[in-house]
């Protein structure tokens, strides 16, 4: 395969933000808008053709004889050597999940950048101020993403999540007048830059022991009694982690380094995915527009941290403790966010602790993956449920995007009966909320699904637990969904128009990803990713138990939401009224936003912050201050010595000169 | 007597040409055309200079010793020669259109013959190997420039200047005169290799360690090292700009080389047990003493004055690293001196003809009047205090890698202090940026268009300034020059 399509890949995003960046004040917003938009539609195209050649080209490059698929570099530019083998490289990385990745971050980036053209104005029709910054800064986080799963090395992937993380800054903070905006935009930067410090480190670790960054060499590991992980070639340094395996595993305060390398690693990836406690910043985030919701804060940026996880699999898969974590996190997380969002009341903050736990989800899944159950089932249904949630929940807040674009706030005691008016908007985000919950035959059906099976192999716990999550997911976005479509609706004021669906832009993308989400759950997506590359028979692990359970489960708890919130009535403040401290708890997100003021605040300012800044302003700046002033002092004192006189010139040339001997012959005698 | 000896000497005899061709044409040429003699005499220069830069790249000519060990050459003495070529064709250049000023009329030609007179004398210092060469050389670089220095015989500053500057410079010759009647009481010779030798077998004497501290005396008064520096603020104030930023570049920069040559050729087994301790003070005093000064002067000669003190310390830090490197590195740093320094010199020069203004309090908001001399001058400053990407950041770089070469806990604490004189200096350097950009008051200088040669001018300088520093090849043909240099045999610790 040339390198020209995939270059082009990404040095077209690259070049929309540059050339929109500069340029974009000079042209009308209109084509500012579409330029950005063509260029991502090309991207489109050449990403689809990308990972159709992966795919289906049959190649020997890209698929072994056995019909294991293999992975593949198309370029890797050497950027910094350290020493032979610890390089720095730019380059391009095919491999099921990336090739996937590809796909979901062109489709959902192309969506947006349509959807924005109508979302992005208002009621006449006028531009946003600043439409064309809007456009540079999306091409620039699709440039960034891009760059990011197609990594070779952990190091370009570190690069590029940090370039995630500054254009996800710079869209949440895009209303930069809007105090809270600007908040939240600090937040997110501060929470995973948190995060990537602990990820940073772990690379470094990992890169000391193994003298290695390429995935390559870190994942094509043989793993006792698994040799054959990837294309594994034996004379390569596979002491990259012999270092690990052998007995004298290096140790660190009782865990091994490898253990801890992957946990920080896992930090990153936290503070990315949203994972308690570093999910602060995701429901704040909902400051941005709410297209880049979708694209980052739904679909895309937000599974980074699954991405990793994935990536390093093999990794993690050498050291039980570090996926028990993950597994841990995942499940706790899945729980919580599922439980806040029950509670909230403005629907993106429903969205966005959705997007949580259905990253929890996800997380679990790989975290209960092990190749002896079901030949590491987790593995392609956490790649799997990644796929669709990118696609039902970007529907899910175009669609939430286009009401609150219709009524002009996000809550949703604002909105009510809906369906009436908003037909479009309506049946697509119905099939969003049947996807999402789990109903016979959207794509979220199936791989929930198979998430709930693999949990199910690794312990009864996890399965109940999730089972349980899963059902509350589809309480919550009933919930919402009655309480935006149904109910009586609002009077309409003298004077003002009744809202409507919206421009054919912004219904396009829905419409698209609605059909979407009511295929894509029959790709046979094991036949393309799996954890070791070999196809995986869907159906022969389809379990058809535990399938009914989960539907029975999610029937169930629609049903409920259904007499709750079908219609107005007492039973929702009863059922408040019985349980006062959890409806506050959930309400309030558990308090973690406080917990974090107080230690911030409270602690860390007052305990660390404050003496550092009195260290700093009298004993460094003292200093500083101290050397200026006697400086000043010395030259007021030798002013003297230049009196303009010749006679006091030569005095104290001849005096110079006999010290200066004097001096010397004193010392040398 | 072998003639061909007189081909070592081509640098030499082409700037007698140049010498030649200004007094003829001053001579002979009629009155109408005597306004062309300044730019005459700067074509002549800039043709001897191409012409010395290209012989220097092209020929690679060996190490010649001539007329019985008095004289020698080598690339290392043509660079130096030919870097000095470079600064005085910039001179020139600026002093083009105060030559052709009004009072100047009837004497044109003599500045323009003194300088090259000077600049004779300075070719001498460097290549003599015997000290009867080296005073004449030292002499002539000194004497005519008092005259250079009273020029302006209107102004009452000017004759001051230059009485002070005759006096002390004719005691300081007296000093440096005794010293050497020291060494040849001692050695019984005066080339410099039969001294070496004679030095190298005796024992450290007082009498001696006196000589060598007259020695540096004589030589430090004309390199303005504290406390041999006295003269220097007010005969920089008194002198005609265009004779300031030749005695601060030029003069300096080839009595510096000189110095080297006479430390390493002549006292250079005694480096380690007397001369480096001497230096060493002396150093430190220098930059110290000199930014001191610097920080209080509000005339902007002056205040460049106390500022070229304080550099000439850095550039002794070339002479104490004692090693190739810090030889090559302390030419590097003559060149981009040169360089920043014209810079500056060249926007006060114009500033001075069009408005007479010296004072740094007039420079208040000369960026609103005059954008682009403002600009200049803040480049130039920011190269003087050493900024990066400027060519002053690299050369104060690799003369303290020079000096670091030493190695011992003494280098090191003299390049911290010089570190930190560093500090001081960019405050006083700022201080004048500060008063261009910053200051709020009226404006004192009118806006005016500047003389195309005093353009021309600055616009080498800013040359300089801007890509000295970036292009290597300048670097690095000068470390294999001063590698391959003959001098380095004597740098032995």
């Amino acid at each position: 395969m040339s390198a020209t399509i995939p270059v082009l890949i990404l040095a077209i995003p690259l070049f929309m933000f540059i050339f929109l960046g500069l340029a974009g004040k000079k042209m009308s917003h209109l084509l500012a808008g579409i330029l950005g938009t063509l260029g991502m539609g090309t991207v489109l195209v050449l990403a689809y053709y990308t990972a159709f050649h992966y795919f289906f080209s049959g190649d020997p490059a890209f698929i072994s004889e056995a019909g294991e698929r293999l992975q593949y570099i198309v370029f890797n530019q050497t950027w910094l050597q350290f020493t032979d083998r610890l390089v720095i490289s730019l380059g391009f990385f095919l491999d099921p999940i990336s090739a996937m990745m590809l796909v979901v971050i062109t489709t959902i980036s192309f969506m947006v950048h349509l959807y924005s053209l109508g979302y992005m104005r208002d009621h006449h029709g006028v531009f946003e101020k600043g439409f064309q910054r809007f456009y540079a800064f999306l091409s620039l986080f699709s440039f960034s993403m891009l760059g990011l799963v197609v990594a070779t090395n952990i190091f370009q992937m570190y690069i590029f999540w940090e370039l995630v993380g500054a254009s996800s800054y710079l869209l949440i903070g895009f209303y930069y007048t809007k105090n809270s905006a600007v908040s939240a935009s600090k937040k997110a930067f501060i929470v995973t830059r948190f995060a990537d410090l602990g990820f940073l480190i772990g690379i470094l670790v990992l890169s000391f022991y193994t003298g290695t960054f390429d995935f390559t060499s870190l994942t094509s590991v043989p793993v006792e009694g698994m040799a054959n992980v990837y294309h594994v070639d034996l004379s390569t340094p596979n002491a990259v982690l012999g270092v690990f395996q052998s007995s004298a595993a290096p140790m660190f305060m009782g865990a091994s380094v490898l253990t801890w390398a992957l946990v920080l690693i896992f930090m990153g990836g936290m503070g990315k995915s949203a994972m308690m406690p570093l999910h602060i910043w995701l429901p704040d985030a909902m400051e941005g527009p709410t297209p880049v919701s979708a694209l980052i804060h739904a679909a895309t940026m937000v599974v980074a941290g699954v991405y990793l996880v994935a990536r390093l699999f093999p990794l993690y898969l050498m050291e039980e403790t570090s996926l028990v974590i993950v597994t841990v996190v995942g499940a706790i997380t899945a729980f919580y966010a599922a439980m806040v969002a029950c509670a909230q009341i403005d629907i993106k903050r429903v969205l966005a602790f959705s997007t949580i736990s259905q990253i929890a989800f996800m997380m679990v899944s790989l975290g209960v993956a092990r190749p002896e159950f079901h030949e590491g089932l987790g593995y392609m249904a956490s790649m799997f449920h990644l796929f669709t949630h990118a696609m039902f929940k970007a529907l899910l807040f175009l669609g939430a995007g286009a009401l609150i674009h219709a009524i002009g706030s996000n809550d949703y005691t604002a909105m009510h009966g809906l369906r009436k008016y908003m037909p479009v908007t309506h049946w697509t985000f119905l099939i969003g909320c049947l996807a999402i919950a789990g109903i016979i035959p959207f794509s979220g059906f199936f791989s929930k699904d198979e998430i709930l099976s693999a949990c199910g192999n690794y312990s009864p716990l996890v399965y109940v637990w999730m089972s349980m999550v899963a059902g509350l997911t589809a309480f919550y976005m009933f919930r919402l969904y009655y309480l935006i479509f149904w109910w009586k609706e609002h009077k309409i004021p003298e004077g003002h128009h009744a809202p409507h669906d919206q421009a054919w832009t912004m219904s396009l993308p829905l419409i698209i990803l609605a059909l979407i989400s009511c295929v894509a759950g029959f790709i046979p997506f094991g036949k393309f990713v799996s954890w070791n590359g070999e196809p995986y028979d869907f159906m022969a692990h389809f379990d058809w138990g535990v399938a009914s359970i989960s539907l029975l489960v999610a029937v169930l708890a629609i049903i409920l939401a259904t007499v709750m919130y079908r219609k107005e009535n007492s039973l929702p403040e009863k059922f408040k009224n019985a349980l006062p401290a959890l409806w506050d708890w959930c309400h309030h997100r558990f308090y973690w936003d406080e917990l974090y003021m107080f230690i911030t605040h409270k602690i860390i300012f007052n305990g660390i912050c404050r003496p550092l800044a009195w260290f700093d302003r009298h004993i460094i700046d003292g200093t500083m201050d101290s050397f200026a002033i006697l400086t000043n002092k010395a030259s007021e004192l030798i002013r003297p010595l230049q009196s303009g006189q010749v006679q006091m010139y030569v005095w104290i040339y001849i005096i110079g000169a006999l010290l200066l001997g004097g001096v010397t012959v004193l010392c040398l005698i | 007597m072998d003639y061909s000896q007189f081909l070592a000497m081509k640098q030499e005899i082409g700037l007698l040409v140049v010498f030649l061709l200004v007094f003829l044409y001053d001579t002979f040429m009629p009155r109408s055309t005597q306004k062309g003699l300044p730019a005459f005499a700067s074509i002549a220069m800039l043709l001897l200079t191409v012409a010395g830069c290209l012989g220097c790249c092209l020929c690679s000519c060996s190490d010649v010793v001539a007329f019985g060990g008095m004289y020698e050459t080598s690339p290392v003495i043509s660079a130096i020669k030919n870097i000095l070529n470079i600064g005085v064709v910039i001179v020139l250049i600026q002093s083009i259109k105060w030559a052709n000023g009004e009072f100047m009329t009837m004497r044109r030609g003599e500045f323009y013959e003194l300088l090259l007179v000077t600049l004779f004398g300075m070719y001498l210092m460097i290549s003599a190997r015997h000290f009867l060469v080296f005073v004449i050389g030292l002499e002539s670089a000194s004497l005519p420039l008092a005259a250079m220095v009273a020029f302006d015989k209107n102004r009452y500053e000017s004759h001051e200047a230059a009485v002070k500057y005759i006096l002390t410079a004719v005691f300081s010759s007296a000093i440096f005169m005794m010293g050497l009647s020291f060494v040849y009481a001692l050695a019984g010779s005066l080339y410099f290799e039969n001294i070496y030798g004679a030095l190298f077998v005796s024992s450290t004497s007082t009498m001696l360690v006196i000589a060598i501290a007259f020695v540096i005396a004589g030589i430090g008064f004309k390199l303005s090292l504290v406390p041999f520096h006295l003269w220097t603020a007010d005969v920089y104030q008194g002198a005609p700009t265009s004779v300031t930023s030749y005695l601060s570049v030029i003069s300096k920069g080839a009595t510096a080389f000189a110095f080297l040559v006479v430390m390493a050729q002549v006292f250079g087994s005694l480096y380690a047990q007397v001369w480096e301790w001497m230096l060493y003070a002396l150093i430190i005093l220098t930059i110290t003493v000199g930014n001191l000064f610097a920080i209080r002067q509000r005339n902007m000669k002056r205040f460049l004055a106390f500022s070229s003190i304080s550099q000439a310390g850095y550039i002794m830090l070339g002479v104490i690293a004692y090693n190739t490197l810090g030889m090559a590195a302390m030419m590097f740093y003559i060149l981009v001196y040169i360089f920043s320094n014209l810079g500056a010199f060249g926007v006060i020069g114009a500033i001075e003809n069009a408005s007479g203004k010296v004072s740094m309090d007039d420079y208040r908001g000369l960026y609103k009047t005059n954008p682009r001399l403002a600009f200049t001058m803040m480049l130039a400053m920011f190269s003087l205090a050493g900024i990066p990407p400027f060519a002053g950041f690299f050369s104060k770089f690799f003369i303290f890698t020079g000096a670091l070469q030493g190695a011992s806990v003494a280098i090191y604490v003299l390049v911290l202090i010089a570190l930190i004189n560093t500090i001081v200096s960019l405050y006083y350097y700022l201080l004048v940026v500060k008063a261009m950009f910053i200051s709020d008051d009226e404006c004192v200088i009118a806006p005016f268009r500047s003389s195309c040669s005093e353009r021309l001018g600055m616009w080498i300088a800013l040359f300089g300034i801007m890509f000295l520093g970036l292009l290597s090849p300048v670097y690095d043909s000068l470390i294999d020059l001063s590698s391959l240099s003959s001098i380095g045999m004597y740098f032995i610790r």
